[in-house]
């Protein structure tokens, strides 16, 4: 089984490969094969590839750069900023890419820029990921030392920048119109779209915001084309997904396979299954932000069609794992807690209705729940559905509830009854 | 008055974006990384550097969760209150660090040693649960280790 995204990460936690090496293994062929072909062509390949970006909303990602204006007359400065906030909870995939391969994200970025002829990049890192902006200002000085950034990039007329922002923090950051806002140094509001920032972005400049995940794959679909890449997956869109497992399984942790593993193959043999003694209720198979699934949905292929068949998303492809040992409906309140804190604050559902639900779980779990609690719960699912709010965090918010309210009725119910939480 | 330090690094900024206010952030972590924190009257100095008015930096300021607009101690504890970690026994794990620090969360020890905050998902939900002080994450923390932990932030 192939690996292209974490073939050069060391599984002892060692640190990463220094350019030389990464160059040795093959490192950077795909910018020097890049530079000799059409920004058009490059884009033509990603596209074909099927890939689909990484981050969560699983749009394609040729398709993304096709809408950035090219040509003499286009705008410049364009940019390219890649989404390292990973803030999503339960979502631990990028730190992987960070911290074990700077050097592919570089390459990745400087394939995806010299497509859309971007001017210079950001990366966008959270400031907790302390020994990824480490290895990663290490990296962008190696690659600015061989030519691989900065002015004429190997005698090729093309030029590009890549420099490193660190954020101060706020879930809102990784939006990608509230990213644009934070690095122009404002709070980290959504924007109104249209216009889209491939059109109007940074600084009302074309921009291209993508994933590190994303970014990561764009080297090998260069490298070995896009039929190779597709080929990688099980199913309708191309390459492999980093995965990944918490909660009370065997052996949390991540794995890169096919896209399209089931969540059974997933769980029951990467992550081990459940701990001894415990039992799966449920899971969230893409982060916070993504519907619960149950036992009956083990079968279903970690896709983005498959999971949404199902009634939910695969997000980031991260899983959290609910055991009949832990309350579902604390769980919610954990969840419910985290949205209503990291709301901005800009649209109404979203900062009164979250705040609502959040105060409705608490009184749940602390035994004042009362009758009728759990129809304001309903409401504010229906209150903060996509088209009611400004960006996409509340709608992502309300999907652990609503589907929390269906699974887990009776114990919603039982909080009620007897005023107080049965696992406390 | 910003120092003479502070000036040059947040001026350093200035080559990699187009314009004053965007580096606003950016020059808030420099006077946080050498002062601890962002008072008024940094805040006030600071936009001056930067052409923008102080409710202007302390609106964005106040945005973010990693800049401090009071005092904080010389250590601080992020401990992580997302989900993984709730599942893992995030719960024990704060009523254990607060109880020993004597603190509520948000809170700074008497001594001025340890400023305690919660911190949204440290993505290392397969190690939970987690923690950080200053810039070391700690992973798979047990309850009964934390003296241990703290014990190395003198």
């Amino acid at each position: 089984m192939e690996k292209p995204l974490t073939r050069n990460i060391p599984s002892n936690g060692d640190g990463p490969l220094p350019l030389k090496a990464y160059e040795k293994a093959g490192g950077y062929e795909s910018v020097r094969s890049a530079l000799r072909m059409t920004p058009a062509a490059i884009t033509d390949l990603v596209t074909k590839s099927k890939l689909r970006g990484r981050g969560g909303a699983g749009f394609s990602t040729g398709m993304k750069w096709s809408f950035v204006p090219m040509g003499k007359d286009a705008p410049h400065p364009k940019y390219l900023i890649a989404n390292a906030d990973e803030m999503e909870p339960g979502t631990f995939k990028d730190r992987l890419l960070l911290e074990g391969d700077p050097h592919q994200l570089i390459e990745g970025m400087i394939v995806a820029a010299y497509a859309i002829q971007a001017d210079i990049a950001y990366v966008f890192l959270r400031a907790e990921y302390t020994l990824a902006a480490q290895r990663l200002s290490k990296a962008i000085a190696e690659a600015y030392a061989s030519h691989y950034l900065g002015k004429n990039i190997l005698g090729s007329g093309y030029s590009f920048e890549i420099y490193l922002h660190i954020s101060a923090g706020r879930y809102m950051c990784g939006e990608e119109t509230g990213l644009l806002n934070a690095l122009e140094g404002k709070r980290a509001n959504p924007r109104s779209k249209p216009p889209f920032p491939p059109v109007s972005g940074l600084w009302g400049k074309p921009t291209i915001i993508q994933n590190v995940e994303t970014l990561c794959n764009v080297p090998h679909i260069v490298n070995h084309g896009p039929e190779w890449f597709t080929s990688l997956s099980l199913t309708a869109d191309g390459g492999t997904k980093l995965y990944g497992a918490s909660g009370k399984v065997k052996r949390p942790g991540l794995w890169e396979l096919p896209l399209g593993t089931t969540i059974r193959e997933i769980l029951e043999e990467h992550a081990g299954g459940m701990r001894d003694g415990v039992k799966l209720r449920g899971l969230l198979p893409g982060g916070a932000s993504t519907d619960f699934l149950t036992e009956q949905h083990l079968d279903v292929r970690m896709d983005f069609r498959e999971v949404q068949k199902a009634g939910s998303r695969l997000g980031t492809g991260t899983m959290i794992v609910l055991d009949d040992h832990t309350c579902p409906v604390g769980m919610v309140w954990n969840l419910e807690h985290f949205f209503s804190q990291e709301s901005c604050g800009w649209c109404t559902p979203c900062w009164s209705g979250l705040n609502w639900a959040e105060r409705i779980l608490r009184a749940l779990e602390e035994g004042r729940g009362q009758a009728g609690d759990l129809e304001k719960l309903e409401f504010q699912t229906r209150f903060n559905a996509p088209g009611h709010t400004f960006c996409a965090l509340a709608p992502g918010a309300v999907e652990p509830l609503q589907s929390a309210l269906k699974y887990f009725h009776a114990d919603f119910e039982q909080h009620i009854r007897e005023h107080r939480c049965p696992w406390r | 008055m910003l120092t003479p330090e502070e000036r040059q690094e947040i001026e350093a900024e200035f080559l990699r974006y187009p314009n004053k206010r965007a580096i606003c952030i950016e020059a808030m972590k420099i006077i946080q990384r050498h002062r601890g924190w962002v008072s008024d009257e940094s805040l006030r100095d600071l936009g001056e550097v930067l052409e923008m008015t102080t409710d202007e930096l302390d609106g964005v300021a106040t945005f973010y969760n990693l800049v401090f607009r009071k005092p904080v101690g010389r250590h601080i504890v992020l401990i992580c209150d997302s989900v993984s970690c709730w599942i893992m026994g995030y719960e024990k794990l704060c009523h254990r660090l607060i109880s020993r620090l004597g603190v509520n969360l948000g809170g700074t020890t008497a001594d001025g040693r340890f400023t305690v905050l919660p911190i949204v998902c440290l993505g290392t939900c397969d190690h939970a649960p987690a923690m950080m002080v200053n810039n070391d994450l700690h992973r798979d923390v047990d309850p009964d280790k934390i003296a241990e932990i703290l014990e190395r932030y003198k």
